[in-house]
């Protein structure tokens, strides 16, 4: 029999708090929160007393008042009389158009760049080369503002199109007009339009959705799933068989024949744009800043993307290519199946956060004068109200709900992919 | 029986290989016209070449140097070259290249700015090539921090002494205090006593001593900083203090700490979360509103303050990439050495971290700097800013190509040397096989 006697019971001291590792760390946290919530306290009180001294405590009512300057470059109607929280709607959404537009381009240029720089022609991989390092170092707002500049210096001036033999042509079969107030394209128009739906009311985020446009992705996602069902059926026949059937043609048709029959009973037809007096009529008009921002950011972001795109294409070994080949795979299925899979992992989460980077440096847009949330909310209705703690902050948390969704996209996507290892 | 009429009996010299597959021929055909696609590319790449040196070399070399303004530019390209605008004007550059560099720097003391640039370069020599650099060198490095903002702004050399006196009682404290009343307890005093000093009686103090004994240079605003200066300036700040302030943070996001790391998880997903240019707003209007009233300090420092903090958040998410890359028998490793937590960190943990990390830390730096041109928008003069003044300006108003170019061209050279430097540190600290 062993007795066990307890050991002496220790009783508690107060410097034990500092060196029994078992308190240590509740010290160091207790420490860390009130030196936080001092620092805190502190700020919040300097700035409440600052603010009271000023005459203007912390009050969102400037947002229900008329903005009284006008936007250009929208997506949605706005007049100069609607409210300041209207204007800085129109400017978010703004912002996202500018962003969705630069992720497509910059993607595809980098894409593009990417794989040409692992070209085995010397010279295309060097040519390659030579624009990422130029794109990337040298700052994105210096690209911005150049592109500005080159869009309005060098362009045509819309009366340059006028006369019997004008010094400037409309391009692309004479639907686009490239001028220095911005550029005229061709806009869908419908002649039997169902109108559209009006979403909240007469308030300020009233949005309108075109019915013809939910009518063209309906149809285009009935024709997708009835594609899928109809490559799910030939799937099954195949392995009860071993014979694959035919259906490029079959889904060819159900793409194509719903889709031109709406078009048809719609009315379908584009509108040109059209010199009228100083100016073209017509079209959807893309402002000088617009394309300069658009232009710029892909163009930056593809340099970035580039890098990726090739580091992500050389981090899957050789010997996948030639184990897949070995398993008797074509080329093309190779890419599908075994390389682009492993490339993407590595790929993805770089490049979400290079479409993140291009939406925060999209608030450059306030140097070119770009209608997004920086320039309405964060420009000219800071400067006009004097609201700045106010516009900050909403500013700020505009950005970090855009950041936070993406990031939340992109941890999903990275749980999904990740590897599943013992 | 012998029907062979012949044996060798020595061996065949070595044939030359054919003159297609080595060599100048070799290697282009090899890179070059391999086969018909590639032939193709090859062609069409030298057409874009050609296309794109055809315009630059002429605008580049066949420019005009002396003229004053945009139409003299002109009407000499009109005698010299007929009438293409296929030519460059660098008078812009010759006229204001001072300004661009310098901003509005009295230009009698552009030698204090120089100067500075020296000592810079001089200090930052022994960080960046540690072995070969002259050991006398630490000493500039150990002054600049003190010398470098003195120099650029002016004033009494006391308040900059007296600044530096911090330090020094800082290390006085732990020295003595450490064999007295313990590590802790010194390390708190080291940090707690140089703040009481600079936020109480430093500026007194200078003011007492520079009463008796004024020695100074004269001083310069801060709103007289700009042009390219300026960008080098917020870049040596903002890259200096981020690193020590995001391996901080890197190591609170890593602890096991709850509550340590919830601050930290917030502050880096926040600042990581806004655009810079909500951050410069920020400090440019609302800084001076959460500290006490009545004080305004200067536009630059607050700058300075809101990029380091941005590029800190950077800094950190790479450190911290940094750590989680190393295999985790380090840290086992470390802890059965019997090392405590921080020398752990600085024997065994920080050194492998930050050598993994050190592209990253590199582009993050490269992105900080070009990030600088930001302040423009703030209405700070720094090289962009300068560039929109000089188009507005009658003289050069309509010329854009000469003027971004040259500005590219700075920041290109800056920006592209630090990113061969951190190659060359991947080689250098490369110890695998």
């Amino acid at each position: 029999m062993t007795t066990l006697t307890d050991p002496p019971k220790e009783s508690f001291r107060l410097s034990m708090l500092i060196y029994d590792t078992r308190y240590r760390s509740l010290t160091i946290q207790v420490v860390a929160m009130m030196g936080f919530m001092l620092v805190a306290a502190w700020l919040i009180n300097n700035t409440l007393t600052n603010l009271a001294t000023l005459g203007k405590p912390i009050d969102f009512g400037f947002l229900g008042d008329p903005a009284s300057y006008d936007i250009n470059q929208r997506l949605l109607e706005y007049d100069s009389r609607e409210t300041h929280l209207r204007a800085s709607f129109i400017g978010l959404l703004n912002t996202l158009v500018v962003a969705v537009l630069g992720c497509i381009t910059a993607t595809i240029i980098g894409v593009f760049v990417g794989v040409l720089r692992l070209s085995k022609n010397w010279l295309v991989a060097k040519i390659m080369t030579v624009y990422v390092e130029i794109f990337r170092n040298v700052p994105v707002l210096l690209w911005i503002v150049l592109a500005m500049a080159i869009l309005i210096e060098s362009l045509p001036a819309p009366k340059a199109f006028r006369g019997e033999n004008p010094e400037a042509s409309l391009s692309f079969f004479d639907t686009v007009a490239v001028t220095n107030r911005g550029v005229y394209i061709p806009e869908a128009l419908f002649s039997n339009s169902l109108g559209n739906i009006h979403l909240f009311g007469a308030s300020s985020l009233r949005f309108d959705i075109s019915l013809d446009l939910v009518a063209i992705f309906v149809v285009l996602g009935l024709s997708i799933f009835s594609i899928r069902k109809l490559a799910a059926r030939a799937k099954r026949i195949q392995e009860a068989t071993g014979d694959r059937p035919k259906t490029w043609h079959i889904n060819l048709a159900i793409l194509l024949v719903p889709m031109i029959c709406l078009l048809v009973i719609l009315g379908f037809h584009l509108g040109y744009p059209s010199l009228k007096g100083f100016n073209f009529k017509g079209g959807t008009h893309m402002r000088n800043s617009l394309i300069a921002l658009w232009l710029a950011l892909s163009l930056y972001t593809a340099a970035f993307i580039a890098e990726i795109v090739r580091g992500g294409i050389l981090a899957i070994s050789y010997g996948q290519t030639e184990a897949a080949g070995a398993l008797g795979l074509r080329p093309g299925k190779i890419m599908r199946l075994v390389i682009l899979p492993q490339a993407l992992r590595v790929i993805i989460p770089p490049m979400i956060s290079n479409y993140l980077n291009l939406t925060k440096n999209s608030s450059l847009a306030i140097a070119v004068g770009y209608m997004d949330i920086t320039g309405t909310l964060g420009g000219i209705t800071m400067n006009q109200t004097g609201r700045e703690l106010e516009c900050v902050l909403m500013l700020m948390a505009c950005y970090l709900l855009i950041s936070l969704s993406i990031s939340m996209v992109m941890n999903w996507y990275n749980g999904r992919v990740a590897l599943v290892e013992r | 029986m012998s029907d062979q009429a012949f044996v060798r009996i020595e061996m065949l010299p070595e044939k030359k290989p054919p003159a297609s597959t080595v060599g100048m021929i070799g290697w282009l055909r090899e890179n070059l016209f391999s086969g018909w696609l590639n032939t193709v590319l090859t062609i069409i790449s030298m057409g874009f070449i050609w296309y794109i040196l055809s315009g630059v070399l002429p605008w580049v070399f066949q420019s005009v140097w002396n003229a004053n303004s945009l139409n003299e530019c002109r009407e000499i390209m009109n005698e010299t070259w007929g009438s293409t605008h296929g030519h460059a004007c660098w008078g812009v550059v010759r006229e204001r290249w001072l300004q661009l560099l310098y901003g509005f720097y009295p230009e009698n003391l552009y030698w204090r700015v120089n100067l500075a640039l020296v000592l810079t370069l001089l200090a930052l020599t022994p960080l960046l090539f540690a072995e070969r650099a002259p050991r006398q060198l630490w000493y500039v490095t150990a002054v600049y921090p003190f010398l470098m903002p003195w120099l650029l702004w002016g004033g009494s050399i006391w308040g900059t002494l007296m600044i530096a006196a911090g330090v020094g009682i800082g290390y006085l404290a732990f020295r003595l205090l450490a064999p007295i009343a313990g590590s802790l307890i010194s390390v708190i005093a080291s940090a707690v006593l140089p703040i009481i000093w600079w936020m109480f009686l430093a500026g007194s103090a200078a003011g007492v001593v520079d009463a008796v004994l004024p020695m100074g240079i004269e001083t310069v605003e801060s709103r007289q900083f700009g042009g390219f200066m300026l960008a080098i300036l917020l870049g040596i700040a903002a890259i200096g203090c981020s690193l020590p302030i995001g391996i901080i943070l890197a190591l609170g996001r890593q602890s096991d700490l709850f509550i340590v790391k919830t601050l930290c998880v917030g502050f880096i997903e926040f600042i990581r979360g806004v655009p810079l240019i909500t951050l410069l707003f920020v400090a440019s209007l609302l800084l001076n509103l959460f500290l006490p009233v009545g004080t305004n300090f200067d536009i630059i420092l607050r700058v300075m303050i809101m990029m380091t903090l941005f590029a800190a958040a950077y800094m950190a998410e790479v450190i911290r990439g940094g750590l989680a890359a190393l295999p985790k028998g380090q840290y086992e490793g470390a802890d059965s050495l019997g090392l405590n937590y921080w020398q752990a960190q600085r024997l065994i943990i920080m050194p492998q971290a930050l050598k993994i990390s050190i592209p990253g830390i590199v582009s993050t730096f490269i992105g900080i700097f070009k990030d600088t041109t930001l302040v423009s928008i703030i209405g700070l003069f720094d090289v962009i800013g300068l560039a929109g003044a000089i188009r507005a300006d009658t003289a050069w108003n309509g010329i854009y190509w000469e003027l971004f170019a040259f500005i590219a061209f700075l920041f290109f050279v800056v920006c592209f040397s630090m990113s061969r430097y951190s190659m060359y540190l991947e080689r250098k600290l490369h110890t695998g096989h």
